[in-house]
């Protein structure tokens, strides 16, 4: 089992049965316990019981022993080769799918995005396809933000959702306690998360790699752990409620002369609101992108691509550091904040529930399954991961399978994790990898993501 | 005075624990230089053997001692090998195939690997809390105050005095381990320089694996110290323990076992002094807050080596 | 000669620099800096003068220190004590060990290279080049503002910014790679991008660490033409470390040799070339035998004359 080097070729069919072998008897010992011996409370006995399964125990084993033979076969070894599929993973540079990628992203963004314009009026956009697509759409905005940080700066960031729930609290308690609408409040709550963004960043910036990854984590955590024990302030676990919905130019969405409905002369429909709400998180999308782009292109933009390459050259050229990062921590923090301050809008309620470190490792994982800095694969990785995660709610027809006692909804996370295990190992640097130039004397050429830095801070 | 000696004697049990957790991350950290984010989960991984395993043993509070200590220490055994397959698995399968690649790749299949060690538990075993009848019992009055309210009674109890000592004992095992054998070099010349030690004969592959085995058969001795002490475990026991077992070894110094037990004991005492003086729901604040502060003032821990900026 | 002559012959040639050209306009004065890491001693009570418009040259065997007077020049390293004073040719001057590293770039004008490359591997050429003039294409962008708005004023800095990295780049004979990473460039090409980087700051002073290492002799002789150029061309200082004794003696105005973190000579390359203390150090021989070695070298240059 240790010896699955892609390179061992030469060896039989018996050595990849011996190999799978191996695979299974470590399942064996895996399953065993965990899976094989189930605790259960019975009707009738106090405390609980061991009931053991050995089916699963047997299936999970089968399972191992023919997925490792296959992937022997087929993929590491290639002792049966397929003909069309050699192109694909064999290279480790990884560079067909990349420059298929760059060529067709000269045209695959825009036509992405005359897509994403017409979707609501698309004959298949029901509410279910609207809500989906505002879902994806705010997590394609949340990537865009968090990959200023972690994918330009290098910054890695476990804890971008504390920015993400200070704007979405900072809409909700605004309302709230002030009455203000949303249009004020959004500009507000980018503000109050930037300024947040500074307030945590400064002590911490200096800390490099992993030391800044679990220290924004913790940071994610307090905040989370704050809003929840705040009882007076924040309303605690129940969360606030009665959020005010966005009006149009100040046309509510609702029933009557005075709505949106009314005053255009058409006739009512929910699907109003939806829709509007769909415009909004893509014009917001659309802004954290044209500024990311722009950005970028900015002297700032460049520093924060620098820093990520060396830090140390950078101090020997001038640039202040600290305030580099920092502005690279603001502007992450305040896209955050227009997300949340949407995410409360649509939703109607928050509470501490929504922002839990499993919300970070999902946009980062998107940023960089995306692959680092580039705005794209964001949108690919955004598209995979959260139309997948609601897909798997829909493994209902799996029942057929496992019978009804499977409950799909448990297994959602389970494949989710996997998921996120398997692409990694197969694609480390993300699925697009190059790394656009910001500027050129001649023509713009993509750099290799081999050359690019990952950032020590 | 009472209340305090109580809560010293609460936070060192509890601190042993973390202890425990925080040498499976600061070995690896020191070795791969990763935080393997799943390990909170392995250690309950660890929880849950130890629980399958005693009650298929069906060992109760009524047993005798012997019977009872022969039964928890087999418990012991198995659930610090199986756990340590499973230490094994993770980093065999999520960390290897990227250990030459860059620095987030392993990170993001670690946070990857947690998820689905926490999804895996439930889905097998359920979602709902294990409660586990307290096996051993019983205590030793070390003070006792009278006031008229009742009597206050310092009290250490087997249980406790159980953990310290088998964390005590394991330390100091692995120190030996890491001190005199040739596995223990085997580790520390990965963690100078990994291409170096393969060039003179190191298998790096099996060193780093057998650090995973280790760290995680010590977090599977820490998941059984804990079914025994709390009596109740759940899927997502290893989150927050594993954050605060990281703190522990961040604050020790990263690399440094006996840090990794001195940042246990330290965040255990903490975490104890805050809920019994200040607020019991803001008791992770303080412990995250401690993470930031240490790490910002103190970057190398306590006991850890400074690290110097090369130019 | 003993160990208190040779130390005495240090500062006579040290004393006489008084005189000497470097002194009389110095753009970089260290005066006593001494430079501790726990007890080891790495600079000890050093003091020097770097002329304007010189190439200054700091020699001295590996450990001698060379490396952390540049880290202290630059501000990477903070001084255990002493005194780096940089007056520039507009009258300004400034103590280095007070200013942190990026503000001894941007307001005191040193720029530096280093032993170990630091390019900016991922970003292209030209991007590197663009870096480098940060400061003032910030300013130029009104702090992002005006750029993000795209206002006219700050397209003309960047246009003029990247007239800057051309005439750079054609000076280093890099145009055509201008657009690639540069990871990408072999090694002599590096070395040349990272002195045309620091370049583009517009520095008073410039801190080259061991630029010739790793050159060939074709690279090398042009490296020497790429530094007098900038003497010259651009009135910059150039203070560099070096090992390769033909750089050193061909190009340097003014020499000084370090050896355990003592300034053991100062002078002309001339001087420095036969002051027995700096022979001794390099050959490593030990304080009785310097009397010695100085007989041969006098032998030896006395052996020419006489043929």
């Amino acid at each position: 089992m240790t010896t699955a080097s892609p390179a061992a070729k030469e060896r039989s069919f018996t050595d990849s049965i011996k190999d799978a072998g191996l695979a299974a008897l470590v399942a064996l010992v895996l399953a065993s316990a965990i899976m094989g011996l189930r605790t259960t409370s019975l009707p009738g006995v106090g405390g609980l019981v061991v009931v053991p399964d050995l089916p699963l125990v047997v299936g999970a084993v089968l399972v191992v022993f023919v997925g490792r033979l296959l992937l022997d076969l087929f993929v590491w070894r290639k002792i049966i080769r397929i003909p069309v599929g050699d192109k694909w993973y064999r290279r480790p540079g990884g560079r067909p799918l990349a420059h298929h990628a760059q060529r067709l992203g000269i045209m695959f963004g825009p036509a992405l995005l005359v897509f994403a314009v017409i979707l609501p009026f698309l004959p298949v956009s029901d509410r279910y396809v609207m809500d989906l697509s505002i879902l994806v759409l705010t997590y394609v905005m949340l990537g865009w933000g968090l990959n200023i940080v972690v994918g330009l700066a290098g910054l890695l960031d476990l804890g971008y959702v504390a920015f993400y729930a200070v704007g979405a609290y900072s809409y909700a308690l605004l309302a709230h306690y002030f009455d203000l609408g949303f249009w004020v409040c959004l500009p507000l709550a980018g503000i109050l998360a930037a300024f947040w963004g500074v307030i945590l960043g400064f002590p911490v910036l200096r800390l490099r790699g992993d030391y800044l990854a679990i220290v924004t984590l913790a940071f994610g955590e307090i905040i989370r752990i704050v809003l929840l024990n705040w009882y007076t302030f924040t309303n605690g676990p129940d969360g606030i409620s009665g959020i005010p919905r966005p009006s149009f130019f100040g046309l509510e969405f609702e029933r009557g002369e005075h709505g949106f409905a009314g005053f255009f002369g058409l006739d009512y429909s929910p699907m109003h609101r939806i829709i509007f709400l769909y415009y909004l998180i893509l014009l917001l999308a659309l802004l954290t992108n044209f500024v990311t782009i722009r950005l970028r292109r900015l002297p700032v933009g460049r520093a924060w691509e620098a820093l990520r390459e060396d830090e140390i050259a950078c101090r020997s050229l001038g640039i202040n550091t600290t305030n580099t990062k920092l502005t690279a921590f603001a502007t992450g923090a305040m896209f955050a904040g227009f997300a949340g301050s949407f995410f409360a809008t649509r939703q109607g309620f928050i509470s501490p529930e929504s922002f839990t470190f499993i919300e970070s490792a999902l946009i980062l994982a998107i940023v960089v399954l995306g692959g680092l800095g580039s705005q794209i694969g964001v949108v690919i990785a955004a598209v995979v991961m959260i139309g997948g995660l609601e897909i798997l709610r829909e493994l209902n027809f799996l029942k057929v399978i496992f019978g009804d006692n499977f409950d799909p909804t448990s297994y959602r996370m389970l494949i989710f994790g996997l998921a996120m295990v398997v692409i990694m190992v197969w694609r480390p640097r993300g699925l697009i990898s190059t790394r656009q130039p910001t500027i050129a004397l001649g023509g713009r050429k993509p750099i290799s993501g081999e050359y690019v830095g990952e950032g020590q801070g | 005075m009472e209340y305090f000696v109580q809560q010293l004697i609460n936070g060192l049990t509890l601190g042993s624990i973390y202890g425990l957790i925080a040498i499976g991350y600061t070995m690896v950290y020191g070795i791969i230089g990763m935080i393997n984010f799943a390990h909170g989960d392995i250690f309950m991984i660890g929880s849950f053997i130890a629980l399958i395993f005693i009650i298929l043993l069906g060992v109760t509070a009524g047993s005798s001692f012997l019977l009872l200590l022969f039964a928890l220490l087999l418990v012991l055994v198995i659930a610090m090998a199986l756990t340590a397959t499973y230490g094994w698995t993770v980093e065999r399968l999520a960390y290897r195939p990227l250990r030459t690649s860059f620095r987030l790749a392993p990170l993001i299949t670690a946070i990857g690997m947690s998820i689905v060690l926490q999804n895996y538990v439930q889905v097998v075993q359920g979602a709902r809390v294990k409660p586990l009848q307290p096996l051993i019992s019983g205590n030793f009055t070390i003070m006792e105050k009278v006031t008229p309210e009742g009597n206050f009674l310092v009290n250490l109890s087997y249980i406790q005095i159980l953990i310290v000592v088998t964390t005590f004992i394991l330390m100091a095992a692995f120190s030996l381990i890491i001190a005199k054998t040739s596995l223990g070099r085997s580790q520390r010349a990965c963690e100078q320089d990994r291409k170096m030690a393969s060039l003179i004969g190191v298998n790096v592959d099996r060193t780093i694996s057998l650090t995973f085995v280790m760290g995680a058969a010590l977090a599977a001795v820490a998941g059984m110290m804990y079914l025994l002490y709390y009596g109740v475990i759940d899927f997502y026991i290893g989150f927050v323990a594993g954050v605060k077992a990281f703190t522990a070894a961040v604050l020790g110094g990263i690399g440094s076992l006996p840090g990794a037990m001195l940042g246990g004991l330290l965040i255990g005492l903490i975490e104890t002094f805050w809920s019994a003086y200040f607020s019991i729901e803001y008791k992770d604040v303080a412990a995250f807050s401690i993470l930031a502060i240490v790490l910002i003032f103190l970057p190398s821990g306590i006991l850890g080596k400074p690290e110097v900026e090369k130019v | 000669m003993s160990a208190a002559a040779a130390t005495q012959g240090a500062k006579e040639t040290a004393g006489s620099s008084a005189e000497a050209p470097w002194a009389n306009d110095p753009v970089l004065t260290v005066d006593h800096l001494t430079m501790r890491f726990g007890g080891l001693v790495a600079i000890d009570d050093l003091s020097f003068r770097v002329g304007r418009r010189d190439i200054t040259a700091i020699i001295g065997p590996n450990g001698a220190g060379k490396t952390t007077v540049f880290n202290c020049a630059t501000g990477f390293y903070k001084p255990t004590e002493g005194m780096l004073t940089l007056r520039q040719s507009g009258g300004a001057s400034f103590l280095l060990e007070r200013l942190p590293d990026f503000r001894i770039s941007a307001r005191a004008k040193v720029a530096r290279t280093f032993q170990n490359i630091r390019l900016f591997g991922g970003m292209t050429v030209l991007e590197n080049l663009m870096v480098a003039q940060h400061n003032p294409l910030m300013l130029a962008s009104y702090f992002t503002l005006g750029g993000v708005l795209g206002l006219s004023h700050f397209r003309r800095a960047e246009r003029e910014g990247v007239e800057l990295a051309r005439y750079w780049l054609e000076r280093i004979r890099l145009v055509d790679r201008a657009d690639d990473p540069a990871a990408d460039l072999p090694y002599g090409a590096q070395r040349r991008l990272e002195i045309a980087r620091a370049m583009c700051t517009k520095p008073e002073l410039l801190c080259l660490d061991e630029p010739a290492a790793g050159l060939n002799p074709r690279e090398t002789a042009e490296l020497n033409e790429l530094l007098r150029f900038i003497r010259d061309e651009h009135d910059t200082s150039v203070l560099l470390i070096e090992h390769d004794m033909s750089v050193v003696m061909e190009i340097s105005d003014h020499v000084i040799v370090l050896d355990y973190g003592k300034k053991i000579a100062d002078g002309t390359p001339d001087v420095v070339q036969n002051d027995p203390a700096v022979i001794a150090a390099y050959l490593g021989v030990e304080d009785e035998e310097v009397d010695e070695v100085e007989h041969e070298v006098e032998a030896i240059a006395k052996g020419p004359a006489d043929a």
